[in-house]
């Protein structure tokens, strides 16, 4: 899993009927400064979560299975949402 | 497996039932020698690791379920599965 910030919503009205229902977000993943990580990723939301929040998120096969009834076609699922982070103060590399 | 080093804890409130009850911490990568490498990953615990230890990452959708007791594929794959104590460097071929 990797932490993520939501920067914005996707809007899509034609789509695999599996993903009707869920919310698309666009995220930034990011480390924890905070600091972009790679290119922004479309995300599906599973907890709730609105633009701005910071999340982790899980890629991979292991994102179709946020759901027990069904597996939904996505390699981007937000799993949880940050409400603090408590970070050790690290020489920086 | 990767080696990491914890920096940090989430408090999550909100979140996916299979993250119920467990330690989530943030790891980065490291190299053998403890030099820390760029981008963090969000892992659970299950060996008790704390901030500051090197620790081994597994990060296998299928592993953690193993590991954590899942009877179902859950949206959780990286698993903090053990503290190292310490790497003995070398290792090459006389």
């Amino acid at each position: 899993m990797k932490l993520g910030r939501i920067t914005g919503k996707v809007w899509a009205t034609v789509k695999d009927k599996k993903l009707d229902g869920v919310t698309l977000y666009v995220m930034q993943p990011v480390d924890e400064q905070d600091t972009p990580l790679g290119p922004e990723l479309v995300a599906v939301d599973t907890i709730g979560s609105r633009e701005g929040d910071l999340v982790f998120w899980v890629g991979g096969a292991e994102a179709t299975f946020a759901f027990p009834q069904r597996q939904i076609p996505s390699d981007v699922t937000i799993v949880g949402l940050v409400d603090r982070l408590d970070l050790q103060q690290l020489p920086s590399s | 497996m990767i080696l990491c080093k914890v920096v940090g804890s989430i408090v999550s409130t909100i979140k996916h039932s299979s993250f119920a009850n467990m330690k989530i911490l943030i790891v980065r990568p490291v190299s053998p020698d403890g030099t820390l490498k760029s981008g963090s990953m969000v892992a659970v615990d299950t060996v008790g690791a704390g901030e500051g230890n090197t620790v081994l990452v597994a990060s296998e959708g299928r592993a953690a379920m193993e590991i954590l007791g899942f009877s179902t594929r859950q949206p959780l794959r990286s698993v903090i599965v053990g503290i190292v104590d310490r790497i003995d460097p070398g290792g090459g071929r006389v």
